[in-house]
């Protein structure tokens, strides 16, 4: 059975889902941006398995300019844990509730 | 799919590289958001992208392929396990994991995947079509081919993400600091 691009669907809507679940349920900020990046990786999937099946690059640009996002919002994300931890000693999502009220 | 392949290329797009690459990815991604431990999750998420990025060599875009390994399992992770071990607590080990809300959490997450998975099934006709014939851009003359998109119809959106690079540099650089 050949391997279509469907296949490939499925595969990134798993990925996205894992990432929306750990996005949601965990407590550890740390986990809640890997669980981001796994999010990322499903879209990047997605766009790569489009490009093949459509025969053009401009998937695989964009799956670029996506890790490039990645990049930058790992890098921003853990400068503000990093200060977030210093001023109040936690990494945890429900303690961090400054701006909630 | 074989005639249109270039001389030399050997198919790589077989189902069981397919079935074990994805397993494994999928697998590692269930231990990235159930272990206690942020070290664990983090070696865990760095199989999931070597797994992801041999989906990439199989769908022919070696380019993205490294760029995957390179940036992601190269630097963000390590990027990663630094702030893990910067803001390492024991007693975040010990405390509870998951929120209070889990179950509405997972109940939406399930609603998610069912309305993937159904609007795949109405679509099949769409996605389960043979793909194109392969052409140069998907064989070893791929780098050149997206550099040559990059700097081509790509040029602004490419000035902006260095711009958004730049951006983000200075943004990680001045929230580690220890006063402004």
């Amino acid at each position: 059975m050949e391997i279509t691009t469907l296949h490939y669907l499925v595969v990134a809507a798993a990925l996205f889902v894992l990432g929306v679940i750990g996005v949601l349920t965990r407590r550890n900020v740390v986990i809640v941006l890997m669980s981001i990046e796994l999010i990322l990786n499903a879209v990047n999937l997605n766009l790569v398995a489009f490009s093949r099946m459509w025969g053009g690059l401009h998937g695989q640009v964009f799956a670029v300019f996506i890790v490039v996002d990645a990049a930058a919002e790992a890098a921003v994300g853990l400068g503000i844990l990093i200060a977030f931890f210093r001023n109040r000693e936690t990494i945890n999502v429900d303690e961090i509730d400054l701006l909630k009220w | 799919m074989n005639s249109a392949m270039a001389p030399g290329m050997t198919p790589v797009a077989t189902p069981f590289f397919f079935y074990l690459l994805s397993g494994m990815a999928i697998l590692s991604g269930l231990l990235v958001i159930t272990r206690r431990n942020a070290v664990h999750s983090a070696l865990a998420l760095i199989v999931t992208l070597l797994s992801v990025s041999g989906l990439y060599f199989m769908l022919y875009a070696p380019f993205v392929a490294g760029v995957q390994i390179i940036v992601y399992a190269g630097g963000i992770m390590v990027l990663f396990l630094f702030v893990i071990m910067l803001v390492n607590l024991e007693r975040v080990i010990r405390e509870r994991q998951f929120n209070r809300m889990w179950p509405v959490g997972l109940a939406a997450a399930c609603a998610l995947l069912a309305l993937f998975l159904s609007v795949f099934e109405k679509g099949k006709s769409l996605f389960d079509r043979a793909s194109v014939p392969l052409s140069d851009k998907f064989g070893p003359e791929n780098t050149q081919q997206v550099g040559i998109m990059l700097y081509g119809n790509y040029m602004f959106a490419f000035e902006i993400a260095s711009l958004l690079l730049l951006v983000a540099i200075l943004g990680a650089v001045i929230m580690t600091k220890k006063r402004i």
